[in-house]
């Protein structure tokens, strides 16, 4: 088993807000984050892939053709977009790194054929990130 | 108690991506600019982990003065601007950077004592990095 890891990286802004909180209970969740005028991130996205290598070609996964799953399913849908407004992931849910994690995830998960997902990880800044393993 | 301890180190060689089984397309389809005859090189970073006990006397799980020299002397004498296609580990194995994982594990496994060779990890470009510890899962 061997693990192969891309990395890529997007802008985004977002702001968090839950209508079902009152608006001091936003406020004091949320912090800063809760600026209705939202706020941007460029994020760095890390995915890792598990397989055997295959002996003929020495590959786990054609590195382009990952890639190209990349952009389609996460960039072109993502960078330079409003999360709360232009992802329907987030139409109900409130768009924190962990959320936009998973959201990842089952956006890439399906699309892999040849080695399987092992990590999605998402730095929001530098000094933040989160993984997710698709576990429930 | 146990630790893990991970050192990087770096190393820069050209390769070429070319199985002499498959045909001249299908080499150009399957590797496209990697395949290019004259080869292509890259700066690349290597991060060995290791793990075992830590010495209640010295506070280490094991000199990293051993590690280094092994590593220089067994791994960076041996890559460090090579031609990876050139080497005999290479000349029926096509040198990808999942090739040069398993070539790698392998000789610190079979060479390193001081310490459990637990992981090696290998960047062939900021964007792009391999991982393999024996061809086990990985803990995390």
């Amino acid at each position: 088993m061997v693990y192969l890891t891309r990395r890529t990286e997007f802008s985004a802004s977002h702001y968090y807000h839950n209508p079902e909180f009152s608006a001091e209970e936003n406020r004091r969740i949320f912090g800063k984050c809760n600026n209705p005028h939202g706020h941007g991130h460029n994020y760095t996205l890390e995915v890792t892939v598990k397989g055997e290598i295959d002996s003929k070609s020495g590959f786990v996964v054609d590195l382009k053709q990952l890639k190209d799953i990349m952009n389609r399913e996460v960039i072109d849908a993502l960078d330079h977009r409003h999360l709360n407004k232009e992802v329907p992931e987030f139409e109900h849910q409130v768009p924190t790194s962990e959320n936009l994690a998973v959201a990842i995830w089952k956006r890439l998960q399906p699309k892999l054929s040849v080695a399987r997902l092992h990590r999605v990880r998402l730095y929001e800044t530098s000094d933040l990130f989160v993984d997710f393993y698709g576990e429930a | 108690m146990k630790a893990y301890l991970t050192r990087r180190y770096r190393f820069s060689a050209s390769h070429r991506l070319h199985n002499d089984a498959m045909t001249a397309e299908e080499n150009s389809a399957t590797y496209g600019k990697c395949n290019n005859p004259h080869g292509h090189g890259h700066n690349y970073v290597l991060e060995v982990t290791v793990s075992g006990q830590v010495d209640p006397s010295t506070g280490m799980v094991c000199n990293l003065a051993d590690l280094d020299g092994f590593i220089e002397q067994e791994i960076v004498e041996r890559y460090g601007h090579m031609n990876l296609n050139t080497l005999d580990e290479f000349q029926k194995l096509v040198p990808t950077t999942e090739n040069l994982c398993l070539e790698i594990f392998d000789r610190l496994q079979k060479g390193f004592r001081p310490a459990k060779v637990e992981k090696i990890r290998i960047e062939e470009t900021m964007m792009n990095s391999f991982e393999y510890a024996g061809g086990g899962e990985l803990a995390h």
